[in-house]
């Protein structure tokens, strides 16, 4: 592809980014300096223009930065995230290996069913899978007849509005996030390896440890990253599951910009958010293209 | 060779763990919609009362209405927009600028959703713009069009470039060429893309709440603010009714992308 073509073709899909992802942020940041105001929109503008004045002044505010780092409700926000949303990887690390691992031993013909099986959650709503799960985990719901069956608990477990509830929440909406990149990764090792690894006298637990968790690290990274990422911005769960009490910064954002209507501050709080995040998002675009440099 | 051996109980248990983690409470969810009585958790019996006062509530059929149509028009918005930008990644060669691109593609699969809504909101609000249908669209088509660029750039490149280029050779113009002979060939996932980001669209609850304004209510923010109120087996209806619809959405995504059908392998 060459020339004029080329040139519009390029133009154009670089306008739509400007427009819908680039220009979103540069507001958002610009917004983070502002102050809160009464009115339409509620904030103070960035630059003023004194009458008579050739350049306007630029009416920049740290304010909103230093609240954020001084108040215990944002700081506690961000590191209960960090924390709740850490838990959440780790849990669906355990959880997501063993299946990912018996998906690429299943024979052949099966795992693409069982692929599209393990993939199809994430095109349901979130919304959806977090009232359904709600419904299993509620003071009579299934979990806890089944726990009084068996007799381990004498009266229901009050797991809904707890972390433990929280992080229940955010394992099952985001397994399917960690079993894809774990499958991927497994299934391309070859199984020769491990036959040799039985064949010269090691054991199936030490041949795990040291041949598939070393060659399958970059699927456990990608997905660690993929589900702790989002985890971390969460609102749905805290916001359902969550307790008056529990602090996620996704619910912290959603409730300063609809119910105190603080844009200035929900923006530097974004900032922030997204500063927190980039580190785990330039390593996951590493792990991205070092894949596909693999591959072609 | 791995396809001629079996599972042992070790993987098999943990398949059967997982998948049931992942669909028991959906199934439960399903099967209560179906429950006569108004207490979700205590059976009294098959009945289809709930889906009878859904088709009598007149909200739900407005924004019904509203996420379909909105769900439509972003999709195919996002098509465009998603395809263009991976026919820029997979054809355009190197330009200055282009890293910058990459990212900019993908920026919108990985951020939290919340920070996407704030944004597009403030934007929407800079620029001036009333708040209702037409930015509803764009927000979704915002992000969705990150996945559409996914599913068709992972099809362009795997399609044989010396076509086009005879297409080329032989007088095509450009614009000709793709779309009388690369569209045909990335058409199945095209397709796919289109109804990846229909779905998106369909179950997306935060973005929409900070894109949209009074008159265009979607239909999972009306389920969110009942599910506030509480567990109530109307709710079940609905939420097995858009799993069904999405997951049939799926299924005909993903056998329009294999070729199964429309289309060859």
């Amino acid at each position: 592809m060459s020339g004029a073509g080329r040139r519009l073709l390029i133009a154009a899909a670089a306008a739509w980014l400007a427009f819908v992802v680039l220009a979103p942020f540069l507001i958002v940041l610009k917004i983070s300096f502002a102050e809160v105001m009464q009115g339409r929109p509620p904030f103070t503008p960035l630059f003023a223009w004194a009458e008579g004045a050739l350049l306007p002044s630029l009416r920049a505010s740290l304010a909103n930065y230093a609240l954020l780092l001084s108040d215990s409700l944002y700081l506690d926000s961000y590191l209960s995230s960090l924390r709740l949303a850490a838990l959440a990887t780790l849990s669906a690390l355990v959880i997501g290996l063993p299946m990912a691992h018996a998906m690429a031993r299943a024979p052949q013909r099966w795992r693409p069913a069982l692929l599209v099986f393990a993939v199809l959650p994430f095109w349901s709503s979130s919304l959806i899978r977090v009232y359904a799960w709600i419904g299993i985990l509620n003071d009579d719901g299934p979990f806890n007849a089944l726990l009084l069956w068996l007799g381990v608990i004498a009266r229901p477990l009050a797991i809904l509005n707890t972390d433990i509830g929280i992080v229940s929440g955010l394992v099952y909406s985001y397994l399917p996030f960690m079993v894809l990149p774990l499958y991927a990764s497994l299934e391309r090792i070859d199984p020769a390896l491990l036959e040799a690894a039985s064949d010269l006298g090691c054991r199936p637990a030490g041949a795990f440890f040291k041949i598939t968790l070393p060659l399958a690290l970059p699927g456990i990274i990608a997905g660690c990253l993929l589900v702790f990422i989002p985890a971390v911005g969460e609102f749905v769960v805290p916001d359902l599951m969550g307790g008056s009490d529990t602090l996620m910064i996704g619910k912290t954002l959603w409730t300063e910009f609809f119910n105190n209507r603080d844009w200035p501050l929900a923006s530097a709080a974004s900032v922030l958010l997204i500063l927190l995040l980039v580190g785990p998002i330039v390593v996951l675009e590493r792990q991205g293209s070092k894949r596909a440099e693999e591959r072609s | 060779m791995t396809s001629a051996r079996r599972l042992g109980p070790f993987n098999l248990a943990a398949l059967a763990a997982g998948f049931a983690l992942l669909y028991l409470p959906i199934l439960a969810l399903a099967v209560y919609s179906f429950n006569d009585g108004r207490m979700v958790a205590v059976w009294s019996g098959w009945s289809l009362r709930w889906y009878r006062s859904l088709i009598d509530n007149r909200l739900m059929l407005d924004s019904a209405r509203v996420t379909l149509a909105a769900g439509a028009v972003s999709a195919t918005l996002a098509l465009v927009a998603g395809t263009a930008a991976a026919l820029v990644l997979a054809r355009a060669g190197r330009f200055l600028g282009r890293s910058a691109f990459a990212g900019l593609v993908y920026v919108p699969l990985v951020m939290p959703e919340v920070i996407i809504g704030i944004s597009l909101l403030l934007l929407f609000v800079q620029l001036d713009l009333d708040r209702g249908f037409p930015t509803l669209v764009v927000a979704h088509a915002s992000f969705s069009a990150a996945f559409v660029t996914v599913v068709v750039h992972s099809r362009l490149v795997t399609v044989d470039r010396s076509i086009e280029e005879a297409a080329l050779d032989l007088g095509s113009p450009p614009a000709k060429t793709f779309f009388l002979v690369t569209v045909p060939m990335i058409a199945p996932a095209m397709a796919a893309a289109w109804l990846l980001a229909f779905t998106l669209s369909l179950d997306d609850l935060v973005i929409a709440s900070f894109a949209t304004g009074p008159g265009a209510t979607t239909l999972p923010m009306r389920v969110y603010s009942q599910v506030r109120l509480g567990v109530t087996p109307e709710i079940n209806a609905i939420s097995t009714l858009f799993i069904a619809a999405v997951a049939g959405v799926v299924a005909l995504a993903s056998l329009v992308n294999k070729g199964l059908l429309f289309g060859r392998k």
